[in-house]
Order: structure tokens, then C-alpha cells, then sequence
């Protein structure tokens, strides 16, 4: 009792320090100058129709390195805490039967979700999307695949060999950045074209692509991770 | 045209904090899914907020990550641990 | 409109923190955790919200030319859209240490763990 009062009066602090946050906060009327340099020259300098993913990739490129290396980290350090331990009291683990439902649909399903990911990555730089969207997409079609088999076994080489193929590609094709243009993951080592078309803004949609290929490899491998830990009782 | 948006807004903020407070306070039986799912519920909610907020970059990401990977992932670990779902009382170990 | 959703955001942070700390079983204050970090990504999306404005996209109803009138704030959507996907994994990360801890100990009760105090 006396701890769930503690815990009342400490949320209620932090409650009074959001208030005041809240009432001295006055919305601008105008962009300040940072969204206002984006606004204006974003379609002239990288030739993206979408202001968010140039941003992404080209203007803050280095911080997208930077989270992907995170959850680079995250899904290895899931493989290897998962595969510590003792092994010997390995149960079976009573299997449910899939219906006939999930086993005729995924063979209908599952490709379409794919295409779907490949779509929205590709074109990350005309609509909202991009590399995130599409590799959280691609690794809902593989959940599928793993959902409707549970006893089939995903090549753990397979992931591991896409995942560090992009990672490398994406690195040196910012170092090749550097090379021809003087600016690290500079999106004009390609040519520019015409503003609208799907062949555009440089190398924005290669890098993208390569990312939502990293993404979606990297939350597979959690994911059948996952899927083949023992239970316990 | 726009009171209704505002009135969408509100609702949509209620239904959020509902959501929000089920998945703490819900208990007994069988009441680990329902707090999972309940979470998930505040994420897809959270994502049609960032639309009228105008962001659909983040209302697309949200609705695929935090509602349906992490969803995934919690029942994932759940279903290996059915032992762990118990609740434990407040007065027995302080 | 902005003030709703940034109320919205700060009482999602506070519920989950609740949660957290009054939760004793680990699985629930991870779900916890996960809906103190969707209102954090409410209250951050909310600042850059400018009334009357659209989305940052250039398309055929905002045109390259009249952008800097028509657009809201890009910024707070590039940083919330990396904070989503750190989110998950951190998520991920807790989700498997604690079933560590219950292969180890056997219960997921946090008032057992107490190696750590003197």
C-alpha cells in the first residue's frame, strides 16, 4: 500500500513537471530556418519528391548508419544469448495443427506481401514509405511463412548472407560518395532526372533499397530466433 | 468541416487512454493476452493519431512495427513460458 | 489540436510508468515499457504539427514552389520514424533476457531476483 502511494507521488511530480512544459508552449506560426531550408531547396539539391526519406538518407545519412548498426547489434546479440546454455533438457513441444486455412493461404499470401514490401520500397522517395516500412513489411510475410510451418527451419546463412551484403554495399557506396563527390552518402554519384519519375533523385532509391533489405533481413533473423527457443516448464 | 475533425480527435484520444489503462489494471485469468493485446491496440490507435497529425511516414511505420512485430514477438516468448502468467499478490513478500 | 494530442502523449508516459512501477510480474512491465515509448512518439510528432498546413510531401496538391507555405516541420518525423525502429529492438532485447532469467530461476516474479542487494 505504502509502495503503490510512493509510486502515486512520483508520477504525480512528473505529471506537474508536463503541465508547465505544456502551458508555456506556444505553436509557430512560421517554419523556423531549418525546416524552412529543407523546404526550399530539398527538390532542387537531391530531387526527391518526399522531404522526410532526402532527409533520411542524404542530409542526416550518417544517423540511419547509426541505427542500423543498432539493430545490427540487437539481432546478434538475440542469436547469441539464445544459443548460450545448457541443451539437454530439450522437451518436445506438443504441436497445434495448423488449419487448412493457413496452409492454403500463405501459399497465395505470402508472395503478395513480399511484392508489397518491394513496392513500398522502391518507391520511397515519390510516396510516403521507404526502407523501414518495407522491411518491417518483408518480415511479415516471413512471420506468415513461419506461422504456417512450424516445423520447417529457415537457413540461418541465407539471412546472414543478404544482411551483411547490404550492410556492405550501403557503406561503400557512401564511401564511393565520398570519392566522386567530396561529401559522404552523397546522392549525386548518380544522375539527378526528371523530378516525379521513379528514375530520379540520384541514389536514393539504391540506398534506400539496400536498407529495407538490411531492415527486413535483420527482424527475419529475430524472428527465427525466436520461433526454434525450447519451451519451458 | 473542422469540428469534426477536432471531435474525431478527442474520441480517438479516449478510446487511446482506455486502451492504455485495460492493459495495466486487467487481472486474473487468462489476463497476460489481454493486456498484450491491449498494448497493440494502443499502438494501431497511436498510428491513425500520427495521420491526423500529419505524418504518414510514421503512421506507417508505427502500424507495422509496434502493432504488428512487437504484438509477434510478445506471443512468441509468452507461448514458452506458460508458467510465468501467474500474478503475484502485493501483501505476501514485502 | 496540438495541445490534445501533446495531453494525449504525456498521459500515455505516465499510465506506462504506473505500470512499471507497480507491476510486480516482468512480462508486464515490458508492456508497460511499450506504451510509455508510443507516448513518447505522440508528444514528439505533436510539437512539429503546425495548424492548417499538410504533410512534407511534394506532390500534385503542393507543388516545389509554394512548399515553404504549405508544409509543416519535417524534422520531428525523421527523428521519431529511427526512435520507432530502436524501440522495437530494445523491446526484443528485454523480451529475451527475461526468458532467460526464467530458464535460470524458474519464476518471473522480481522480488526473488536478489543477487544484487546486500
Amino acid at each position: 500500500m505504502i509502495k503503490r502511494f510512493l509510486a502515486l507521488a512520483l508520477l504525480a511530480g512528473i505529471g506537474v513537471i508536463f503541465v508547465a512544459l505544456m502551458m508555456s508552449y506556444v505553436p509557430d506560426a512560421n517554419l523556423n530556418l531549418t525546416a524552412r531550408y529543407y523546404a526550399e531547396n530539398t527538390a532542387s539539391e537531391t530531387g526527391s519528391a518526399n522531404i522526410v526519406t532526402a532527409i533520411l538518407v542524404t542530409y542526416r545519412g550518417l544517423d540511419t548508419l547509426g541505427e542500423v548498426t543498432v539493430l545490427f547489434l540487437a539481432s546478434s546479440i538475440i542469436g547469441l544469448v539464445l544459443s548460450l546454455g545448457n541443451k539437454q533438457n530439450k522437451t518436445l513441444r506438443k504441436l497445434v495443427p495448423v488449419g487448412e486455412l493457413l496452409t492454403t493461404g500463405k501459399s497465395y499470401l505470402a508472395p503478395i506481401i513480399m511484392l508489397l514490401g518491394v513496392y513500398v520500397f522502391v518507391n520511397g522517395h515519390l510516396t510516403p514509405g521507404g526502407g523501414f516500412q518495407g522491411g518491417a513489411i518483408i518480415a511479415s510475410g516471413m512471420l506468415l511463412l513461419l506461422l504456417s510451418d512450424p516445423l520447417k527451419h529457415f537457413s540461418h546463412a541465407l539471412i546472414s548472407v543478404v544482411e551483411s551484403m547490404s550492410g556492405f554495399v550501403y557503406v561503400s557506396l557512401g564511401v564511393l560518395g565520398i570519392v566522386l563527390t567530396g561529401s559522404f552518402l552523397d546522392n549525386r554519384i548518380l544522375p539527378l532526372g526528371d523530378f516525379g519519375d521513379l528514375i530520379s533523385a540520384g541514389a536514393i532509391p539504391l540506398i534506400y533499397s539496400l536498407i529495407g533489405l538490411k531492415v527486413g533481413a535483420e527482424f527475419s533473423s529475430m524472428l527465427a530466433n525466436l520461433s526454434e527457443m525450447e519451451d519451458l516448464q | 468541416m473542422s469540428t469534426l475533425l477536432t471531435v474525431m480527435t478527442v474520441v480517438l484520444c479516449i478510446a487511446t487512454l482506455v486502451a492504455a489503462i485495460v492493459s495495466i489494471q486487467v487481472k486474473g485469468d487468462k489476463s497476460m493476452p489481454i493486456a498484450i493485446l491491449a498494448a497493440g491496440l494502443v499502438s494501431l490507435l497511436a498510428s491513425v493519431l500520427f495521420l491526423i497529425l500529419a505524418a504518414p511516414d510514421v503512421a506507417m511505420t508505427e502500424a507495422a512495427i509496434g502493432g504488428g512485430l512487437t504484438t509477434f514477438l510478445f506471443f512468441f516468448v509468452l507461448a514458452r513460458m506458460r508458467n510465468g502468467e501467474r500474478e503475484y499478490e502485493e501483501g505476501k513478500h514485502d | 489540436m496540438t495541445y490534445i494530442a501533446m495531453a494525449t502523449g504525456f498521459l500515455l508516459i505516465l499510465i506506462g510508468f504506473y505500470g512499471v512501477l507497480t507491476n510486480r510480474n516482468l512480462l508486464r512491465m515490458i508492456v508497460a515499457f511499450t506504451i510509455a515509448n508510443s507516448g513518447i512518439n505522440v508528444v514528439i510528432i505533436a510539437i512539429g504539427y503546425m495548424h492548417g498546413r499538410t504533410a512534407p510531401i511534394l506532390d500534385a496538391t503542393v507543388s516545389a514552389a509554394d512548399a515553404l507555405t504549405r508544409i509543416i516541420d519535417p524534422v520531428p518525423q525523421v527523428l521519431v520514424l529511427t526512435a520507432i525502429v530502436i524501440g522495437v529492438g530494445v523491446t526484443a532485447l528485454m523480451l529475451v533476457f527475461a526468458y532467460k532469467l526464467y530458464e535460470r530461476k524458474g519464476t518471473l516474479d522480481i522480488a526473488k531476483f536478489t543477487e544484487l542487494k546486500w
